[in-house]
């Protein structure tokens, strides 16, 4: 049986409603929403390398590097903030964010 | 082909199932490893699409680097997870229910639409999927030539990623005693010691 395209777009489907499954169900722990958000930028980039191999056209492969750039600068950026944020309020809960709420 | 579906079904299974326990985990450390193991499945399935080199990035990059440093954080950090779970079934149906809707319209999508025939050709022209070429060295002369600036702005980020990172967690304690080189070599015999003439039998 062969493996099409809608193959691939249907397994990145539902990787991507389990990230944001994820972040609805995890609402109180920021960590497990980043991984959630990394869950969803792996679905978009199995889309892009999908698509990319399917047209025969390498572009989609190189915004997938450029995703995975992205994606790696966020959560090095997210986790620094979660490390200071742990630092100041010893905790990292969502509702516990509210310092900026004037 | 056979053995091409049969690895895609194993990987996609196992991607999903990764998937499912990283949000359901009930420890941050094993939602980190299944992270982990999603990421491996999903080089898997990369490697099977024929993007060897994005796959060997996914490998070195998401596990080696970003899932290291989740893994790191979660271990850093002092924190009762149990709590932060407390009200994980009350969300569970706005969630369950969201997701479904979005995964329905995305199966619809999916299996709705046909790509025009004639513009197939149109986005092929500057593809260099040729077979003698390897998707390394083809990724390569795209990046180089085409993409230039893309990629140096991509370095840029996390250039500025890696600086903010560390802007961001390096901090100054008080009371701790550090060595300061700057201080030690600027200290001149005159500043640290004193000579004193003293008398003989008087004592300073």
């Amino acid at each position: 049986m062969e493996i099409t395209l809608a193959h691939y777009l249907s397994l990145a489907a539902i990787l991507f409603a389990l990230g944001l499954f994820g972040i609805f169900l995890n609402r109180k722990n920021v960590i497990i929403i980043l991984m959630s958000i990394e869950l969803m930028l792996l679905a978009v980039n199995i889309n892009f390398v999908a698509f990319s191999s399917h047209l025969h056209n390498l572009v989609g492969q190189v915004f997938a590097i450029f995703v995975l750039t992205v994606a790696a600068a966020e959560a090095a950026i997210g986790l620094a903030i979660l490390v200071v944020y742990y630092r100041n309020r010893g905790s990292i809960a969502v509702e516990d964010i509210n310092m900026m709420k004037g | 082909m056979e053995l091409q579906a049969i690895a895609f079904y194993v990987f996609a299974s196992v991607t999903i199932s990764a998937g499912v326990m990283v949000i359901s985990s009930r420890n941050p450390v094993h939602s980190v490893l299944f992270l982990i193991l999603a990421f491996f499945n999903a080089a898997g399935l990369f490697v099977l699409l024929g993007a060897e080199f994005l796959a060997m990035i996914l490998v070195i990059v998401y596990v080696g680097a970003v899932a290291v440093l989740f893994l790191f954080v979660v271990m850093m950090l002092d924190i009762n997870f149990v709590e932060l779970r407390q009200g994980f079934l009350q969300y569970l149906p706005v969630g369950g229910l969201i997701g479904l809707i979005l995964i329905v319209e995305l199966l619809m999508v999916v299996s709705g639409w046909v790509i025009e025939p004639g513009k197939i050709t149109g986005a092929t022209i500057n593809s260099e999927t040729v077979s003698n070429v390897t998707n390394t060295l083809a990724l390569g002369r795209l990046i180089y030539t085409d993409y230039i600036y893309l990629f140096q702005a991509a370095g840029l980020i996390l250039l500025v990623a890696m600086v903010g990172a560390i802007v961001l967690t390096l901090r100054r304690r008080e009371g701790v005693k550090r060595q300061r080189i700057a201080d030690q070599l600027d200290r001149k015999p005159e500043d640290a010691m004193e000579v004193v003439k003293v008398n003989t039998g008087s004592g300073i």
